[in-house]
């Protein structure tokens, strides 16, 4: 299992982007945090989720 | 009578123990933006005292930026950066400021923000936030980054949090209201989530966030 923002999703296996491509964020607006780490855009599709991982993904919305 | 700096320095020391001070003084702040949120950072973190302020905006003071960004009526037509330096020294004249009055792209981000300790994000758009942050925290990984989502509106100011996402980026703001939906941004507001930004900085110079 992965735990993603919290919750534990049956996604090991997967890449970041291929989990993404399941949801409705849009990437231009999102920063992904994984194992303490934030992963650069251009290395998602590369990025395999291992069973025991942990993701956040925070979406930030506009204004300021 | 403007106060000397040795009178500026002990007077900010007594407030906040020499210690202290001296870790602000010595600090580098880079702020990202200077809208109602980076406006109203740049005036906090002046007032206690960082060292130096990075300011970074490309704009001009407008006047529907005035219900909620610290600028004056008579400032309309100024570039930002000018406009918020003239602020800034009137409150605390000794601060060291650097101006960068262009837009932070990908290409320029990593020059721009090469002195900061600490990077405030202050965007407006989405976008450009979530680009910082990517920059910041991939390609810059000795700096800090306190970010800004979700500020707008007249919702409950107690939804205004700052959350830690990793040990060098943390996040203020209710994640959720968008500019786009409803009245748009709010003085009080957008000033409660500047000030937990400005907050957010000076707890991570002072080691506060250590567990």
């Amino acid at each position: 299992m992965v735990k993603v923002n919290g919750e534990a999703k049956d996604i090991a296996g997967k890449s970041i982007a291929e989990y993404l491509a399941t949801t409705s964020y849009d990437m231009r607006r999102i920063a992904t945090e994984l194992n303490g780490e934030i992963v650069p855009k251009a290395v998602y599709a590369d990025t395999v989720l291992a069973d025991g991982d942990s993701m956040e993904i925070v979406s930030f919305v506009g204004g300021g | 009578m403007i106060p000397t700096k040795e009178e500026w320095n002990l007077a900010l020391e007594e407030r906040h123990g020499k210690a202290l001070s001296q870790t602000f003084a010595s600090a580098a702040v880079a702020v990202c933006g200077l809208g109602g949120l980076g406006s109203n950072i740049a005036i906090a973190l002046a007032r206690a005292g960082i060292g130096k302020l990075i300011l970074i905006d490309f704009d001009r003071v407008d006047m529907t930026n005035l219900h909620r960004q610290q600028y004056k009526a008579d400032q309309i037509g100024m570039y930002k950066t000018r406009a918020l330096a003239e602020n800034l020294r009137e409150i605390a004249p000794y601060i060291s400021l650097e101006l960068q009055t262009e837009q932070i792209t990908q290409e320029n981000a990593v020059t721009l923000l090469k002195d900061a300790d600490v990077v405030c994000e202050a965007f407006d758009s989405a976008e450009a936030k979530a680009m910082l942050a990517e920059i910041v925290l991939t390609e810059m990984r000795g700096k800090y980054l306190v970010a800004a989502s979700g500020m707008a509106g007249l919702y409950d100011a107690n939804r205004i949090k700052t959350r830690k996402i990793t040990g060098k980026f943390y996040l203020c703001g209710d994640e959720e209201s968008d500019v786009s939906d409803g009245i748009g941004l709010v003085s009080s507001r957008v000033m409660l989530c500047a000030a937990h930004e400005a907050h957010a900085v000076l707890r991570i110079l002072a080691n506060h966030f250590e567990e």
